[in-house]
Parts: C-alpha cells; structure tokens; sequence
C-alpha cells in the first residue's frame, strides 16, 4: 500500500522531459464530504485506488493504492473524519480525510468473496459478507459483535436495511429466501419466517419493509415484524396499469421505497408501508438511478436521462411524495458514451436555495461533475488502464509562417536566453528563476504540432480497457484527441496495429487499425487517423480473431498488409483490394504462423495452404495447414513466457568485433521465439520443493519448429519475464533456493560464417547479407550466464534507437512501480572473474554474482508509476536517444540514452553563454595584439 | 608575432670590409698577393681534402637513420599498443619522417654532388635505411590495429540479412 503526492520530480529542473500523470481509474464508490473544512469527494475504483478529490477542481487530494487482485467492494465515511474501505479478501481499512494517512486497519476473513460495507446509524461499520455479519468501531477498527446468520452456509445476493435499532437482512439461501431481524447493540438475531414460501426473482429491503418480484409477475410486500412476516401480493400489470412482461427490483435503495425497472426501460418509484405498494413516480425511458441522499428529513434522488446524443437531463426527486424539485440538462461531450453510474449530492446556493450536483461515471471510464447546468471539471480515467500504444509521427512543419510569428518567436528565444544566462550567471532573482523553469515546463517548442529535428515530438496513440483511445503530446503529455468506439468497450483484449505509416506520401496522416475480440466469437476492427481521430471505417467481424499479422508488405497507397487469424485457424487478408491479393499470392509461401497453447501444453505452427471462397461473407479468405507443433511434457512443464523480437527493430550489423579483433556473427534470425516453461505450480501453500522446480528456456524456429536450443535452470520458479533483441534474450525468475530473483542472458551466435579469409573480405567473395532462411541449417553457439537480481520484476523492456548503433539499455519495471535502466554490459555471458586486457579494452565488465542497480539508474527518479503494467520504447530521431512511456494506473513519459547523449548538445545548453564567450575571446585577441605592437615598438626604441 | 620575425629596417655591420676599403691599404700590404702565390698548390689540395670530406659526410648522412632507428624503435616501445594521442603521434612521426626524407633525398646528397663524388651508394643506404624506418613505422600501425588485416575490420558494419520467410505468434491462455 502506497501513497503518493508530494515531490514530483518533473518539477525539477534536471529532469525536463519527464512526465507523470496521475490517475485512478474507473470509480465504483463515491462519498461526498462537504460538511466541513475542503470540499471533497472520496471515490474508491476498479483500480483498487481509495482517493479524495478536490470538488471545485477535480484535482487529487491524496491517494491510496491497495492491491488490484483485492477489488474494494464498499467505501464509508465515518465520524466525519475517516474514509473507509472494504476489499475483497475482507480487510477494513481507515484513512484520515485530510490527508490520506492510514488509521486502522482490520482483516475480518481472508476468503476472497464479495461483501457488502454499511455505516450503521451509530456511526459504527458493519460488513455483510454472505451471511455473516461483523460490526466494526469505526473510531478504532475493533469488532464490536459478529453473528453468523446460517452457519457457515452462504446467503446470496443479500439485501439489508436499518430501522430502529434493528437491522434486517435478506438473501438467498439455497433456492428459498431467508429473512432476519438483527438487534444493532448486541448482535442477537432471529430468524423470520415468511406466511408461504418465496421464490423470487429479485428482492430488496427497504426501512424494514421487504419487497419481492416473484415469477408470476407479483410483486411480494411483507412489513418484517414479528416473528412471522405476512406476506401481501400485488399484480404488477394492475399496480402500474400497463401489462409487464418482465421487471426488475434495482438494488438502488430508497427509504421507504424501491425502485423498479421494466423491460420497456421505463422506471417506477414505488411507497412501500405497512398498507401496501403504490407507484410515487414513473419516470419514462432508460435511466440512470443515483443513491438517496436523506434531506431536511426526508429524502432525495436523481435520475439521469440521455436526450440525445449531446445533452443529459438530470431530474431530482425529493420529499416524501416524490415530486420532481428540480430538472437541468447539461450538455455534455457526446464522446464518453453512456452514465454507468450516478451519485448525488445536495448543496445551499448563495441565494439560500437548494443545489444539486451529480458526479457522473461513462461509459468511457470518465468522472465528470455536473453542477447548475454544465460540467464542472472532467477526469480521464480511462488513461488508468491502457492496454495498448503506437506512436505516430507528428506532420512535417509547413513553408509558410507568418512574419510576426517568427517575431515573437525571436523574442521568447532571446528572452528565455538571457534568462538562461543569468541563471548560469548566478544573477537571477528568484522571480526570474521561476519564469525560467515555467519558460521550461511550457516551451511552446514543445507542445507544436509539428515533426522537430530530433524526433522527440510524437504522438502516442494509447487504446484503453474503455475502448477509448486518446493521443498524447509527448512534448507535455497533454491529450490531443479522444475518441471512445463504444463497439471495443464489450470485446475482451484489444490491440492496436500500423495500418498505414507514410513514407513517400508525407503530407497523409497514418492509420492506426483496432482490432477487438471477445469470447463469444465476434470481432470488430476500426481504422482510426492517428493524427486527428477521426474514425475512418469500422467492421464487425463475424469471428474472433485469435492472431493478427502485420505482413512485410505494403501496397500502392502505402497500407500494410494485415492477416488476421480466426479461431478455426483461416486467414482473412486485408485490405481487400486486388492489388493486395496479387502481392500476397506473390509471397504466400512465405508465411508461416504459430499458436502457443498454454493450457494444451504446446506450440502449433502453421502455414498458408490455399484461398478458399468465402461465400457470401465476402473477403479474402485463406486455408492454413499444421506443420509442426512442440509438445511440452504436462506434467513437468507448462509454458511461463513467450517472447519474440520487435518487429520494427533496426540492428545496425550483424557482426560483433571483439578486443582481438575476431568476428562474431550475430543469429539475427526474427523468427526465433524464446519459450520459458516452468515446474507447473502445486496448488497448496508452500509446496514448492526447491529441489524439483525447474525453468527450461528454449529458442524454437517459429518457421520450422526446430528447436535450436534449450537450457535448464534449477530451482526456479516463475513468473518469468523476458526481452529479445537482436541475438539475445534476457530473462528473469524466482530462485527458490537461493531465495532470490536472477536474471539470466542467452546470446546467439552463427558459427557457420567462421574462418573466413581475409583476401575473400576483401575481394568480396564471401557475402553475408544474402537473404536468410530458416530452412538453411546454421552452426550455432549459444552463450548464456546468469545473476542474482535485488529487485521483484513487474515487467521487462530494452531501449530502441533509430538505428541500432547505440548500446542496449533493459528497462525493468520493478514492484516498486519504478523504471530501473540497467546497461546491457552487465548481461554479458562473456563476462568472467579475471578479464584478459584485451576484452577489459573492449569493455567486458569483471563478473560479479549481483547486477548493480545505481541510483542514477533509475529512470523514474522518485515517482512511482503505480500498478506499473508495461514499458514501451519508442526511438527518437535522434540515435543516442530513446523515448520510454510506461504505463499503468500513472502514465509517465522520459527519454533515455543508453550511451549519453554524444551526438547532441543537451537541451539546457546555453548558446547566449558560447556566443558571449567566442565575442570575448576575439576582443582579448584584438586588445592584446594592439598591446603587443606597442610594447614591441617601445623596446625598439630604448 | 610576425612583426617579429621581420627584418629590422634598418642596420650598421660594422664587421663588413666594405669600409675598410674607403682607407687605403698600409704599405706593403697587397690585397690580393698572398691568395695568388699559393693558389695552384692550394687549390689542387683543397679539392682533394675536400672531395674525401664530402664523400665521408655523404655516408655520414646516409647512416644518420640508424640512429634515428634506435631512438624510433624504444619510443615505439615506451608509447606501448594502446590506441592513444601518443602512440597514434609517434606512430605517425615515423611514418612520416621516413616518407619525408625519402621525397627530399635528392635535396640532402645535392652539396656533395659532384663528378667526383660517388653519392650513389650512400643513397642507397640511406634508402634501406629509411625503409627498414617506415617498415617499423607500419609495424607499429598493425600492432596498434590500425590496418585492415582481419576479417573483423572489413564485416564490421555487415547490415543483418534479410529474412525469406515471415512468421508472427500469440500466447493463449
């Protein structure tokens, strides 16, 4: 459990082009906290974050970050002075509101399974958890009483309300409802008994009345006295005067109330007393349903409707009949799709009158605040779950640019310069030292839209779990364009792939294609312009696509050419063009593809056989063909990692000149793929026998299925992580009997090209960039070596420069939710305990069992990427130079160079300080020659 | 500066005779009488010291690089294998030297050419010599690595081959 706020380093003036952003991700639970002091909402979300937002801005207060696998199910505010949070595994844990600093914390049951938070009356805490009930004090987190309601057995889909000082609950247990009248002081409880059996449908509890939907289209009422309830009956179709096919309580609650929905999307407010059900207000079409909030004694609650597509009508319904006090319609932007959730909050306007403001969540992730008619602040916190990125390049920089333009661009350049040179003068005044660092942070250089000469200005395109895409400046992180496909928001696992990157036509935006797929065998893909988010074309797939392609080929209008892969195994090409078809037929016997099956245990590869006729489907459609598979042994090993060269990656030669001046060559082969299978994990605590886990690492022709070589390690244990780049990869896993992380390195090396003459080089006979096959066997020579590792890996990553000159960085995201950059010479296989002169002279590094992490190396400085999911690497134009964009709830954006910047000057650089210099210097020459002459002239004359 | 290194503009030599011969010369004295009476006899020994002088100073030069050879070879030895400003200077100092002093050999036999001088032997020495220089010089410049002689310094920037098939995967669950 982390907090974060405080320090933030891209605030300092050494680390300029750093970014952070923080988010929290999708909001469950809202509380608002006005009554006093900063007016605040504290939310809880899908990212397993507690935070407490500023109302006026939407800006975080403080935040809390509890473990993801632990979904928070409830959220309170207690005694006006703690936020309270319950996750799943059942700890309770006390935050103080001002400023986020944990109070108590209490585990109440470890079994992962939902339950439900309630601030008694008493200010005290209870937890429901599938018929159990624990009262907490909130003022210390102590159990004040637990009653188990039916003996270990479960109750589902519970239900619960306060009246008095009882409490009653209702669930199912079994097939049958079961009720219950709780004593609030003790924990005492009794079982109620209903007149006749229950069945029902949905139900809901409500200030000590039960109502119920049965199958008959009835809706049960029963007031929850006694010992026995009496059980009344009321038609549905005659309570609401329209026939009703089906219904449905909504577990919203409302005091003395419920609210029900029909299929028709209507909604009804029903009374719910001792006399019976009446309907208090029927609101028309869909709505979204916010919580109650209790007002002058009675009660309030807001409806949120969609008039179109632009505007929401929020309606607020209070007092004890339920009349409508007070209607806005706000319009909002059209691209955040749907309200998913609502909550309400109640406010005296300065004329006295009563307020409302909403606190709205899309469908799109997002947390907007709605107050008198317009939106107050919005929050992006679909950015909390980016599932994918691209990096576009921004537009050449037009001819044309106005004369005043470059006037006050003129004058901002010289002024932030003789800013600079002050500061470097040491005569600024603070004032001024503030102007430069805004001048810094906000270089309008940064932020134009327009390719720069060191390419460190792009565009990252991030797809979200949201189905929301949005476009970063990586100049201030800022988002350029949003755009929400609400189709991607169902499909399970989106990506993201380079439809079109211009080359020859440069003034045409590039193509980024999105493809999603779900279980349920349907896919969707949308071509989207990278540059301004428009949505070019969208198609529904009628299969899922398992595998998508990006083939070596392009046509005329510069799209690549995408094979997409379905589950029965058939290939679809796309674009569907003729001249697509012609270029792929060309090359169809060189595509290969493989499917890893980790359930199955093996790793099938397939070829393209044959195009088949699609049908009426239309589109080009391809046979594929097993050709070879791997067969893991089950019971020994399950597959921990697959890992495969970047496609995109430029490697500058193939040739690695050691310090006596032997070659090697490189195995740059792109389609060997690392496969990593571990001991399969015993279920059971502790079971792990050091002596009988084993990792086995493998590099597999993904073309032919030859295995080329594999390696074991005792005593591991996963999960493994792994980077291939050029003809290495680098691999890291649990040591459990050294009890210690370590990371392992296999270099490739192709043997057959060796003992090659000289006088051959030089008359060029031998030529080794003849294309490359793998059906050609090659002598290979695998070089490996392995260290211990001080850090928990969260995930891997190596530095891409624009064309592989620069050495190799891998950038590790350690549990600390930090980016470590460790220098690929530390992962020398070659490295030993006494290096002869000659390899020290080439830079091999002496052995040592640990990999050092300094703290220079860290590429984070003090900010924590929380929940870090992935790292991604983008080069510059620049070769020294590498752009690096992690991402998990927090984004953050950083360059990083492997070798030092050597082919530029840094960007603090100060020009005004080596002019005024170079000006000195010529001034000293000029004086001190006139000073000589005379001197000489003087000496002549004694 | 370069005003320095100008002539001066003007100067008295009090040294020179011209100023002498304003006075006229003591009685007796003939300028001219002594240089005449010994001339024949002079002259004929004079050429004959001086044409063995010059031959000895022609193979006194022809043999000046073996000395040099010795110096070259321990400063070769003391800058040591490492590529370095040092090294790399010295390396090319005897590169350099030995070229040079092959291009102006013409310049240093030309005061001790004549018809009965032999000056061709003493040339060749200093040839070979000069040789065997520039033959250490190189020496030094492969030690160094600095010539192209392994297969490393003619692959070293082998583009990677380009692949003939094409392949891509995925991972299920």
């Amino acid at each position: 459990m982390l907090s974060s706020k405080g320090w933030d380093p891209c605030l300092e003036t050494s680390f300029l082009h750093c970014r952070h952003q923080e988010y929290i991700g999708k909001v469950t639970h809202a509380v608002f906290q006005t009554a006093s002091g900063k007016k605040r909402v504290i939310v809880a979300t899908e990212k397993s974050v507690v935070a407490s937002l500023n109302l006026r801005s939407g800006e975080i207060f403080w935040r809390q970050v509890l473990e993801e696998s632990e979904p928070i199910d409830g959220l309170q505010v207690a005694l006006g002075k703690y936020a309270v949070s319950l996750s799943r595994g059942g700890s309770l844990r006390s935050f103080h509101l001002p400023d986020g600093s944990l109070i108590w914390e209490t585990s109440l049951y470890t079994s992962p399974s939902p339950a439900q938070l309630f601030l008694l009356p008493s200010d005290d805490l209870l937890v429901l958890k599938q018929g159990i009930v624990y009262v907490v004090s909130s003022a210390d987190g102590r159990l004040l009483w637990t009653a188990d309601l039916l003996d270990e057995s479960r109750l589902a889909q519970t239900s619960l309300s306060f009246e008095g000082k009882n409490i009653y609950v209702a669930g199912f247990s079994g097939s049958s409802i079961a009720l219950f009248r709780i004593d609030a002081s003790t924990g005492a409880f009794t079982t109620l008994k209903t007149t006749e059996p229950l069945n029902p449908s949905s139900f809901v509890l409500s200030s000590g009345v039960f109502a119920a939907l049965d199958t008959q289209g009835d809706i049960v009422t029963g007031l929850m006295e006694g010992e026995v309830v009496e059980l009344q009956k009321t038609s549905l179709a005659t309570l609401l005067d329209s026939p009703v096919s089906s219904a449905q309580l909504l577990p919203d609650k409302i005091p003395g109330g419920c609210v029900l929905s029909t299929d028709g999307g209507s909604i009804f407010v029903l009374g719910l007393d001792k006399k019976g059900v009446e309907v208090l207000q029927q609101i028309q079409g869909p709505a979204v349903v916010s919580n109650s909030i209790v007002l002058d004694g009675t009660f309030a609650q807001s409806f949120l409707q969609r008039v179109n597509s632009k505007e929401i009508r929020v309606r607020v319904l209070s007092g004890k009949e339920w009349i409508e006090t007070a209607e806005e319609t706000v319009e909002v932007d059209p691209n955040k799709g749907g309200v998913q959730k609502v909550f309400m909050n109640a406010y005296i306007k300065t004329d006295r009158s009563r307020g409302f403001r909403v606190l709205i969540v899309g469908q799109d992730h997002s947390l907007a605040l709605l107050q008198q008619g317009k939106v107050v602040w919005s929050r992006e916190e679909a950015l909390a779950s980016v599932v994918d990125t691209l990096t576009a390049e921004l537009p050449l920089e037009k001819a044309g640019v106005s004369v005043a333009e470059v006037e006050h661009d003129l004058y901002e350049w010289l002024k932030g310069h003789v800013l600079r040179l002050k500061s470097t003068l040491m005569l600024a005044t603070a004032e001024e030292q503030t102007a430069l660092q805004a001048l810094r942070l906000n270089n309008a250089d940064k932020t134009k839209m327009t390719r720069d000469h060191n390419g460190f200005r792009k565009l990252i395109v991030v797809l979200t779990s949201s189905g929301k895409l949005f476009a970063l400046h990586t100049g201030n992180g800022g988002i350029v364009w949003s755009r929400f496909i609400p189709e991607l928001s169902t499909k399970g696992s989106l990506k993201l792939y380079p439809w079109r990157i211009p080359h020859k036509h440069v003034d045409e935006n590039p193509v980024a294609l999105v493809l999603g797929s779900s279980h349920d065998g349907t896919g969707f893909a949308a071509w989207v312009d990278m540059l301004t988010g428009s949505v070019q074309e969208t198609l529904a797939l009628p299969y899922s696509v398992k595998l998508a392609l990006a083939l070596p080929l392009v046509d005329s209008s510069e799209r690549r050419l995408h094979l997409l892969i379905d589950d029965q195994n058939k290939a679809h090409l796309y674009p569907t063009s003729d001249e697509s078809l012609s270029l792929f037929e060309k090359y169809m016997q060189n595509v290969y593809f493989y499917i890893a099956d980790k359930g199955a245990g093996q790793i099938e590869g397939y070829n393209i056989k044959s195009q088949i006729d699609s049908g009426e489907e239309g589109g080009l459609v391809f046979l594929s063909q097993k050709i070879w598979s791997v067969l893991f042994p089950k019971d020994s090993e399950t597959i921990a990692a697959i890992t495969t060269r970047r496609a995109d990656e430029m490697v500058h030669t193939q040739a690695k000149v050691l310090g006596n001046r032997d070659v090697w060559y490189k195995y740059l082969n792109k389609n060997m793929v690392f496969v990593a299978t571990v001991t399969p994990q015993d279920s059971r605590v502790g079971a792990a026998n050091p002596e009988e886990t084993w990792l086995v690492a493998y590099l597999i022709d993904s073309v032919t299925g030859q295995i080329l070589h594999r390696v074991s390690h005792a005593h591991a244990q996963g999960p493994v992580h792994a980077v291939f780049s050029e003809n290495w990869v680098v691999y890291c896993y649990f040591n459990v009997r050294n009890h210690r992380h370590e990371m392992s390195v296999l270099e490739v090396y192709d043997k057959s090209a060796d003992g090659k003459d000289v006088l051959q080089l030089m008359l060029g006979r031998y030529n080794a960039s003849v294309p490359f096959s793998s059906f050609s066997p090659r002598n290979l020579e695998v070089k490996g070596q392995s260290y211990f590792f001080p850090s928990t890996v969260r995930t891997m990553s190596v530095t891409f420069t624009a064309r592989g000159i620069t050495g190799k960085q891998i950038l590790v995201g350690t549990i600390g939710n930090q980016v470590i950059a460790l220098d690929k010479r530390f992962l020398d296989p070659r490295r030993s305990a006494d290096p002869t002169p000659m390899e020290r002279e080439e830079g091999v590094i002496p052995l040592s069992e640990g990999l050092p992490v300094f703290p220079q190396s860290y590429l984070t400085h003090a900010a924590r990427v929380e929940e870090l999911r992935g790292i991604i690497s983008v080069p510059a134009r620049l070769e020294s130079t590498c752009l690096v964009f992690a991402y998990g709830i927090d984004l953050f954006f950083t360059r990083t160079a492997p070798s030092r910047t050597y082919d530029s000057l840094t960007e603090d650089f100060s020009y005004a300080l080596l002019l005024i210099t170079i000006v000195v210097l010529v001034v000293a020459i000029a004086v001190s020659m006139v000073l000589s002459q005379r001197k000489e002239l003087r000496e002549k004359w004694k | 500066m370069e005003r320095g290194s100008k002539a001066r503009k003007w100067a008295i030599d009090f040294g020179d005779g011209t100023s002498s011969r304003e006075v006229a010369d003591p009685p007796g004295y003939s300028r001219g009488a002594s240089s005449e009476i010994e001339d024949a006899s002079a002259a004929r020994q004079k050429e004959k010291v001086e044409a063995s002088w010059k031959q000895q100073k022609a193979w006194e030069i022809a043999q000046a690089p073996f000395r040099n050879l010795f110096m070259m070879g321990f400063m070769m030895w003391m800058a040591g294998n490492t590529v370095h400003l040092f090294s790399i200077g010295i390396t090319f100092s005897a590169l350099w030297q030995p070229i040079s002093a092959l291009q102006g050999i013409g310049k240093v036999f030309e005061p001790y050419k004549d018809a009965r001088t032999d000056v061709l032997m003493p040339k060749l020495l200093f040839i070979a010599m000069n040789l065997v220089a520039l033959g250490m010089g190189l020496w030094k410049l492969n030690s160094l690595g600095l010539l192209p002689t392994h297969a490393s310094d003619w692959v070293s920037s082998l583009p990677p081959p380009q692949m003939v098939e094409f392949s891509g995967g995925v991972l299920s669950s």
